[in-house]
Formats: structure tokens, sequence, C-alpha cells
């Protein structure tokens, strides 16, 4: 098979684009594509000191490689969430990525904050992901208020994005689909701008980017996804884009495009501050500062013997 | 052909020359869900494996929520 672009030896069928690419080909076009969203959202600015936030995994590991690429000027944020033996070695593939390229490296454990993932899933009845996203925006948006960044850029892709859409259509979630966007404008001085480079990168591009470019990843899964709504809405959309190539990238797209603006007058009252932490609320306690209160509140009356986790 | 799937480390070992289409199909993959490697290369649908080959294959999806 031929590289479409240089008739070199091909590593890559894109059946969306209807091309195939060799490596040398394919990294430069991965780096166009998020270049190209970059311009059209206006997501950050040539100046801008950006805060990347990196899991481990092969999205953001591949999208802080590409911003440096791109000239950007980037930290990288990492939040050991605590979730056993798969947080440190995620942590591990972090620093190790970090270290071998020089980069800064801004690392926060949750255990340490008080509060790990795996103590919010063993107290409460939220479901694990639920836990682990509360907590992610909070220190996300905590870390680079504190540290004066203005925008926090994250490696949702383009599988993510069409998940997470469908889901949202499902349940016409008119509130969260009208925050839906690549680009999540700052409402409050506490909220910084948050962008999604990588939404129209496959996870399979994301993935041969990375092994392209040596960027040892995690591969193992998260042990809480295990089940999880995401990936059953993953596959499903994975069978149709079989059928029909490039319907994954139509339903996100023409979302953005066509709908979303019609979407941006749902009514949503400001942001209040929250009275735990000081960050931004929507209640009289952030969502975090409310799963704080109700482990510390479960595990005291586990460790005073009345009620087991 | 020896396959090594990842991340669930198991071991596969089929028989004869094969399109890698028809391979990813058989173990229950749809396209663009998993990368083949083979060696230092990534191997697209379409391609054919040999007998003696050595394969990985990886899943791509990642996630949760």
């Amino acid at each position: 098979m031929k590289c479409t672009r240089c008739g070199g030896h091909a590593e890559v069928k894109l059946r969306r684009h209807n091309a195939n690419f060799c490596r040398d080909c394919f990294v430069p076009h991965v780096h166009r594509q998020v270049e190209r969203s970059i311009s059209k959202h206006r997501m950050i600015a040539r100046d801008e000191r950006v805060l990347v936030g990196v899991s481990g995994g092969k999205d953001s590991l591949a999208l802080w490689d590409i911003l440096i690429e791109l000239g950007y000027k980037t930290t990288g944020l990492h939040l050991s969430l605590g979730i056993g033996s798969y947080s440190d070695a995620s942590t591990e593939k972090t620093v190790a990525f970090a270290k071998a390229r020089d980069l800064p490296l801004v690392t926060v454990s949750l255990r340490e904050e008080g509060l790990a993932v795996d103590d919010a899933t063993a107290f409460t009845n939220r479901p694990a992901c639920s836990a682990c996203g509360t907590l992610k925006r909070h220190y996300f948006d905590k870390l680079a208020y504190e540290r004066g960044f203005p925008v926090v850029a994250t490696g949702h892709n383009l599988d993510d994005e069409a998940a997470r859409l469908l889901g949202n259509v499902l349940h016409w979630h008119m509130d969260y689909l009208s925050r839906q966007h690549p680009v999540l404008h700052s409402t409050h001085e506490k909220f910084v701008r948050k962008v999604k480079p990588m939404y129209r990168c496959s996870e399979y591009e994301s993935a041969a980017y990375c092994f392209f470019r040596g960027i040892d990843y995690i591969i193992e899964e998260c042990p809480n996804s295990v089940g999880a709504t995401q990936l059953n809405h993953k596959h499903i959309l994975n069978q149709l884009e079989a059928t029909s190539p490039g319907s994954k990238l139509a339903f996100v797209q023409e979302f953005i495009d066509k709908a979303q603006p019609r979407l941006r007058d749902v009514e949503s009252s400001p942001p209040r501050t929250c009275e735990g932490c000081g960050m931004p609320s929507y209640a009289e306690l952030c969502s975090r500062c409310r799963l704080l209160r109700e482990v510390a509140s479960k595990r005291e009356r586990r460790d005073a013997g009345r009620v087991s986790p | 052909m020896r396959i090594t799937i990842l991340p669930e480390k198991k071991h596969v070992e089929l028989s004869g020359r094969r399109r890698v289409s028809d391979v990813l199909r058989e173990l229950g993959y749809l396209p663009g869900t998993a990368m083949v490697i083979r060696g230092d290369e990534l191997v697209p649908e379409g391609e054919m494996l040999e007998p003696n080959d050595d394969i990985e294959i990886r899943s791509v999806i990642s996630g949760g929520s």
C-alpha cells in the first residue's frame, strides 16, 4: 500500500479521508489537523502559556508533544488520581515523558490533597468516573488560576467527543449540549478557558501518532472504566463508522457548526463562590467540596464502627 | 502467526497468510479500534500478514464516564 501523498510505504489507512500515509507524512498530517482546530476556534494565542492536562495516556501525551512541536509554551499538569497501581503507572509514564524532554511538569497527588478517587468510590454511591471528572475539573481550574495560566488544554479526541455527544443527545441534556464545544470560554475569573485541540483526531490517529513518535504511554485501561457507558457509545459509533466512514467527524463537526450555536442561549445562572474552597460554584458548595464532605462524614462513621464502606 | 493482544496480554496463534482486516474481524475488533504492529511498523488494513509473523494487536479505545 502506497502513501497517498508521497508514494512511500504506507503504514496508516484513514478511511474517512480515503487516504493512506507513510509515517513521515502522517505526523505532519496530525500537526496540521490540530493547528487547524486551534486556529479555527481561536483556542490558544501564540504568546499564551498553556497548562496541558496530562494523564499518561496516549491522547494527552500526544497533545503535549504536538503543542510543543507547534511551538506553544506549555507546562504539564498531572493529577495522580489515587486509583490503585493504575495511577502509579500513569504517573510514571508522565514523569518519564517530561524528564526525557526536559519539560516543566506539575504533579498533584489527590491522595495527599485529602480525597483520592478510590476513597470517593469506597465511601459514596457515585460512579467512579463521575467522581474522577469532578476532581479533575476542580484541580485543572484551581491550579491554572493559582499559577496564572489563561488556558487549559486537554487531550479529548474525536471518539471522546462523539461518544459524549451521543450520550447528551440520547437524554437531550440541553445544559450539557450548550457547553459541548472545543472551546469553553471563561465565565468567571477563576474558571480559565478550556480547549480540546485534538477533537478532530480519532483514537487510532492519536495512538498511531504516539507509536511513530516513540511516545511511551500507558496501554492498560483504567480499572474503573470497565462497563462504562461511554465505552458502549464508542462501540456503537465505531459500528456506524465501519459502514459509513466519516460519520463520527460529521456528527461532531456538524453539531459544533450548526446546532451548538443555537444552544448557547440555554439559561444558566452565573457561578457564585463555593463556601468550602472559594472556587466558583453553582451551589453553596462546589461538587468537589460536596464530595469531600460526604466522604469525610462516611469515613468518620465507619471509623466509629457504625457503617462499613 | 503468533499474536499478542494488548492490553489484555493474551496470546493467540493463527495459521496461514491472512489479511489484516480479516484477522481483526476474526478477533472481534471493529475497523479503527486497534493498531496492528509488526516489529517496528504499523500494518494497515488491506495488507497481508504472513504465517511466520509475530504480531501485536493493541486496542486504541480508552475512556470512562
